[in-house]
């Protein structure tokens, strides 16, 4: 469960460039809740998944997770349990290790003890991160012992999903990870994730430009605008909605149109 | 050749190149995985030959290594202290330590800019005491040190893929990674810089033993030669596995060595070498960008002449 409570956050305060990023914003999700997140450029989406994961410590409010209060827990401390997969493929994987190496990697999560610094990975880990592999039906169980950089966009995001789920976190956050895909993948990729979101019961959130995705995919749809939530749908109201509707309450709620081309053309 | 380059020069420059190979390892760590140019390995080179001096001169030339060892972890603590916990740029922070080590490599040799070991027992004259065969006579020191070098290029392969190096390597080649992940990359920083000028540290106290002497300027340009010996040792091997990497830096250092070697037998004086250096590894090191600036040139002369061809456009420059 995820409860964020009155978080503000303003950056270069003080500066001609001032800007309150986050203002306000309260959100629960329960557990097994999947919230897809729309709002122009600048809305702070992105920032609102900084402030969960760590990357700047919120001005106020706090933020609890699964229970915990994680509002000034070091980043590298709390992702431990929070799986964030980025647009760019590129962030989430190590280049130059191998394709196991990586997933040893990630696998690190799952042991509490120091004693695991010195281990190597064992055949049995092997063999799990093999059948793992297989699952995303890439052929990539047949190449573990290269590197990730030898992969494609999209074999290195599925990789790193499978990565952020391996030891199933208490969220996960999807920051437009399929929009810098070619749409074939992109939708390969949703469905692997969707899959194994239903699959594990995770606690989901997922930014999107995509409208229709916003409103098909998981069981809630927000909308952010200047760093405020200014629309949040879920169960009935939800399944009414269309596209239409959602453009006029950000119309009413914003107080101004939704003009950010990549929403518009998606639609 | 014969003349020109005689077995003992090569046995010297290998024993030679086996010593500082330990150098160029460090630099591998520190460079190469850490993406960190560690510039306080000139002072930690002189701090390890320092300190294993004044323990040799004591009478323990193999407690002189642990020493050496312990002094290099300290000062790479300190590096890395510097960069991860106060928010020194790390170039700054290894250009701090090393001025600050100046002074204390002049304290740990008692106030005196060198010191000599010709009157006392090293693990070198130890060992051939031990064990007086007729062919290890000659080779005894180059045996030494290769010991050494294996050993420790087989604990770097080995350590560099246990949970902790890999969490080491991911830190200098995905910092977004690292970062979403549950690695703190500080004390990863802190780790392999400990390691590195460990190892820097090791290198500076066996080269002390085997020349019987130590001098404050020993270390100077060690970074330098280091790089150059690092930079060859990857052109040679490219890419492949850790212990292969690894076995190329070794590589690489030797074959520096013996390239100075025979740039003393033609002649060369001593005194340019540093600049041969300097020039390897800024030739090396840029060579890549030229490339890319020379395939460019190309294109666009190709370019350029076909349509002066087709229609005969002046092309401004």
């Amino acid at each position: 469960m995820l409860v964020i409570e009155s978080v503000s956050k303003t950056f270069h305060p003080g500066t001609v460039n001032e800007k309150r990023a986050l203002d306000q914003i309260n959100l629960t999700l329960a557990d097994g809740d999947f919230a897809v997140i729309v709002g122009s450029n600048g809305a702070g989406k992105s920032t609102l998944f900084n402030a969960i994961t760590g990357g700047f410590f919120v001005d106020e409010g706090r933020i609890i997770l699964g229970g915990e209060d994680i509002t000034y827990s070091k980043e590298h401390v709390r992702s431990k349990v929070i799986g964030h997969l980025f647009q760019d493929p590129l962030k989430g994987t190590a280049p130059h290790m191998t394709i196991e190496e990586n997933m040893a990697l990630a696998y690190l999560r799952a042991s509490t003890s120091r004693h695991a610094y010195f281990s190597r990975i064992s055949t049995s880990e092997k063999r799990k991160f093999r059948e793992q592999l297989s699952l995303l039906d890439m052929g990539l169980e047949d190449r573990m012992k290269q590197p990730v950089g030898l992969l494609s966009g999209g074999q290195r995001q599925a990789l790193t999903l499978l990565m952020a789920t391996m030891v199933t976190p208490r969220i996960l956050l999807l920051d437009e990870h399929t929009a810098a895909l070619d749409p074939a993948t992109a939708d390969k990729v949703l469905s692997l994730t969707e899959k194994m979101i239903a699959e594990r019961h995770i606690t989901c959130l997922m930014i999107t430009h995509n409208m229709h995705q916003a409103l098909t995919l998981g069981n809630q749809t927000i909308m952010m605008d200047s760093g405020r939530i200014v629309f949040h749908a879920a169960g009935n109201e939800r399944n009414n909605l269309t596209i239409d509707n959602l453009l006029s309450q950000f119309r009413l709620r914003a107080g101004k149109q939704l003009n950010d081309d990549k929403i518009l053309l998606s639609k | 050749m014969s003349s020109l380059f005689t077995l003992s020069i090569l046995q010297s420059a290998l024993e030679l190149g086996c010593i500082y190979s330990l150098v160029a390892l460090a630099l591998f760590l520190s460079f190469s995985i850490l993406n960190i140019a560690d510039l306080s390995t000139d002072g930690c080179f002189t701090l390890g030959c320092a300190v294993g001096a004044m323990v040799t001169l004591s009478g323990h030339p193999y407690l002189a290594l642990i020493a050496a060892v312990g002094a290099g972890i300290c000062s790479g603590f300190i590096t890395a202290f510097l960069q991860t916990r106060m928010g020194v740029p790390s170039i700054l922070a290894g250009i701090i330590v090393n001025t600050g080590l100046y002074t204390i490599n002049i304290a740990v040799m008692g106030f005196s800019s060198n010191v000599n070991l010709f009157a006392c027992d090293t693990v070198f004259s130890l060992a051939k005491d031990k064990l007086p065969f007729s062919w290890y006579e000659s080779w005894y020191k180059l045996l030494i040190v290769l010991a050494v070098v294996l050993a420790i290029g087989v604990f770097l392969a080995w350590f560099l893929n246990t949970r902790l190096g890999l969490s080491i390597r991911a830190t200098g080649d995905n910092e977004h990674m690292v970062r979403a992940s549950s690695i703190n990359p500080l004390f990863m920083i802190t780790v392999g810089l400990c390691l590195a000028n460990a190892l820097t540290a090791l290198s500076g106290a066996i080269l002390g033993q085997y020349q019987k002497s130590c001098d404050i300027n020993l270390g100077t340009g060690m970074v330098t030669i280091a790089l150059a010996s690092l930079i060859i040792g990857e052109s040679l091997v490219g890419k492949g596995s850790i212990l292969k990497k690894v076995a190329g830096v070794v590589l690489g250092s030797c074959l520096y060595r013996i390239i100075v070697a025979l740039a003393l037998r033609m002649n060369v004086p001593a005194e340019a070498l540093k600049l041969v250096s300097a020039i390897i590894v800024a030739v090396a090191i840029s060579f890549p960008y030229l490339k890319e600036k020379y395939t460019f040139f190309r294109k666009r002369q190709n370019n350029r002449a076909l349509f002066r061809k087709e229609d005969g456009t002046h092309v401004s420059h």
